[in-house]
């Protein structure tokens, strides 16, 4: 017998505006230490205090480049009686304040995708308890959450500039801001920005003031961290071979011109050799035209060579404004001329508009699964797995794409054969101190049951790598036809490593006949091309000569 | 120190005429490898002086994998090894092999 009342339960709330409610008492306690929008540093932890209650989901902006520091040093500041328990959700921790703020107690939480500087650090304090995990995600995911189920209360933001209404420039390295402060604005929770300076007229508005609540001009510009600049001086010819490999065995054959590079010194060699060794191939026009990618100086010579047509970016790069600035046809700019970046935008180009992630990585598993993680180091994700990923989203064709799906399903019907992304990943066989790159079991697993994760963090899942480089050849993980296959591939690039010596050498000397695998005979690479001589430049200061000098780079990278 | 030597059955002759032949440098983690081609046709020999003991393992598959891969018969090979990585070790034998195979100036 059914009694339930129709017209549902009324709902116990009294009012569908209590977040903005909440919001404007936040914005009223902090009226006092504002003269309209602007703070004095003096008064940031001060801001802070008024602004931000216990347990807030907070964004304080650690990008993978630009720091908002100053913010960072006055929420460390703060009286715990008025904030504490922090909810962090950014997506870099990279100055030691971010994890001051865990050991102090303001913060308890933490869902974020980089450690790169603090992986050490970040690694024993998760050990030790200090932090209480969310998870690593890639930069998308977490931007993603933002809009889900991890929206800011309050934002704490780096800009060059505002002017008194709150506009804000970003200059060029605007990367995730624009993307916080969408979530944080428009969901009632508040925006605060540090900037380099207060002006009358920004040079462009890359945040409209109406989404920004208080600015606070800093003693001295935001700190940059130069991640992008790879010396040539130290690549080694080790490295020159496996990047001749890739291009002669991965880039001319596909036809690749859409991709992204990882900031590696293999990739790096990839960018210098494209002038020379690319060149001598004939492949200018035909490959490496259009990026997804930072700033790379090492690029400089490709570009003035004529190989690259645009290139969108993520940030920027220390010492690159000027060089940019006098590059518009290649590099996106605002009316005021320099660089405009942006890190969630770049990451969907390089998702879905580019037929070739390569990328270094530290541990390559039997599956080819990798990981960047040691059981000392939590470096975290960045972007690398959503470069390095097969977008199943993915609609519109390309030849690169259209080739590698048909070397993974050749008997599939073409017109509903996914297309697959190139996804490749270099190094030599033996890595840093001697280090195997080729190893039986990830040191993610060992990480993933100390630290209790149900996910061990996986860089690069196995069935998404198309291709391993190493110095030993390319092996083309897409035409390998089982598990059993897969694994000796694997091997049978490893080189001397001990993953390496336990090949099968006949199943590798088969797999090398159906041109799984390809050695440098194979592709008629010459042993003596793998010489520095190849590199369009040796030199950071060669690279500033093939910039005319419009490249500026930072005094740790100057040895004249 | 270690000295280590390994005597191997080539394939074939090394192509070219080339008698002798020097590259690489004596640094650390780098090698010289001086290349003479003075053995009967079918043999190779390859001679190690080494900074780093104890990898004589390694230094016998990668040997045992040049000699299969580029065939040097009538070379010896002696190596002054300053501590090179196994990739580097092959890449400084197979630039040396590629010499050999040029025809003598």
């Amino acid at each position: 017998m059914q009694t339930a009342i129709a017209g549902a339960a009324t709902s116990t709330r009294t009012s569908w505006r209590q977040g903005r409610d909440a919001r404007d008492a936040r914005l009223a306690a902090a009226v006092s230490l504002a003269k309209g929008k602007i703070v004095a540093a003096s008064d940031a932890t001060g801001l802070l205090e008024a602004v931000i209650r216990p347990g807030d989901r907070v964004c304080l902006e650690g990008d993978n480049q630009k720091q908002a520091d100053l913010l960072s040093s006055a929420l460390l500041a703060v009286d715990l009686a008025k904030v504490s328990g922090l909810h962090m959700v950014q997506s870099g921790v990279v100055l030691p304040e971010h994890l001051d703020l865990f050991e102090r107690g303001v913060a308890k939480r933490l869902d974020y995708a980089y450690s790169g500087p603090q992986s050490a650090r970040i690694a024993t304090m998760l050990f030790g308890g200090k932090i209480e995990l969310g998870a690593v995600h890639t930069y998308l995911e977490l931007f993603a959450r933002y809009f889900i189920d991890l929206t800011p209360n309050v934002a704490l933001i780096a800009a060059v500039s505002a002017d008194r209404e709150g506009n804000l420039y970003t200059g060029p390295n605007t990367e995730d801001t624009p993307t916080v402060v969408e979530a944080t604005a428009f969901k009632d929770g508040i925006v605060i920005a540090q900037v380099n300076e207060i002006i009358d007229r920004v040079p462009r508005v890359d945040i409209p003031g109406d989404r920004v609540h208080f600015v606070v001009q800093a003693d001295k510009p935001f700190f940059v961290e130069p991640l992008f600049t790879r010396d040539p001086a130290a690549i080694t010819e080790s490295q020159i071979l496996t990047a001749m490999l890739a291009i002669k065995g991965i880039y001319a054959p596909y036809g690749v011109k859409r991709l992204n590079h990882g900031i590696g010194f293999n990739t790096a060699a990839i960018e210098l050799l494209l002038p020379t060794y690319g060149e001598k191939l004939g492949l200018k026009g035909k490959v490496a035209s259009h990026f997804a990618l930072n700033p790379h100086p090492a690029l400089i010579p490709a570009i003035e060579s004529g190989w690259v047509e645009q290139i969108h970016s993520f940030g920027s790069e220390v010492g690159m404004d000027e060089y940019i600035r006098a590059r518009p046809d290649v590099y996106f700019t605002g009316p005021d001329g320099s660089l405009r970046s942006n890190r969630a935008f770049s990451q969907v180009a390089g998702l879905y508009a580019c037929d070739m992630f390569i990328g270094s990585t530290l541990q390559i598993d039997l599956q080819g699964n990798s990981s960047t993680v040691t059981t000392s180091r939590i470096a975290g994700f960045g972007g690398a797995p959503n470069m390095g990923s097969d977008a199943r989203g993915r609609r519109h064709p390309s030849e690169p794409w259209l080739q590698a799906g048909k070397e993974a399903d050749p008997d599939g019907l073409a017109p509903l054969r996914r297309g697959r992304k190139l996804v490749v990943q270099i190094g030599e066989t033996f890595g840093d101190k001697n280090a195997p790159l080729f190893v039986e079991q990830l040191d993610a697993l060992a990480l993933a049951e100390k630290l209790k994760l149900e996910l061990a963090p996986v860089m690069i899942y196995g069935d998404d790598v198309t291709h391993i480089v190493t110095e030993e050849g390319i092996a083309n993980l897409l035409l390998c036809r089982d598990a059993s296959e897969r694994e000796q591939a694997i091997r049978g690039v490893a080189g001397y490593t001990a993953v390496g010596r336990a090949r099968d050498a006949a199943m590798v000397g088969r797999l090398r006949e159906r041109g799984v695998i390809r050695r440098p005979e194979d592709l008629g690479i010459d042993p003596f091309d793998a010489d520095r001589s190849m590199l369009a430049a040796r030199s950071i200061k060669d690279l500033v000569h093939w910039s005319g000098g419009l490249y500026a780079p930072p005094s740790k990278f100057r040895n004249w | 120190m270690e000295d280590l030597s390994y005597r191997h059955i080539a394939r074939q002759r090394a192509g070219g005429t080339r008698k002798i032949a020097v590259i690489g440098v004596v640094a650390s983690g780098n090698l010289e490898v001086l290349a003479e081609r003075n053995l009967p046709d079918a043999e190779c020999l390859v001679e190690i002086k080494t900074a780093a003991e104890g990898f004589g393992e390694v230094w016998n598959a990668v040997i045992a994998d040049f000699v299969e891969r580029h065939s040097p018969g009538g070379v010896r090979f002696s190596i002054n090894d300053g501590g090179a990585r196994p990739d580097t070790v092959s890449l400084r034998l197979a630039q040396a092999a590629r010499l050999m195979q040029e025809d003598d100036q």
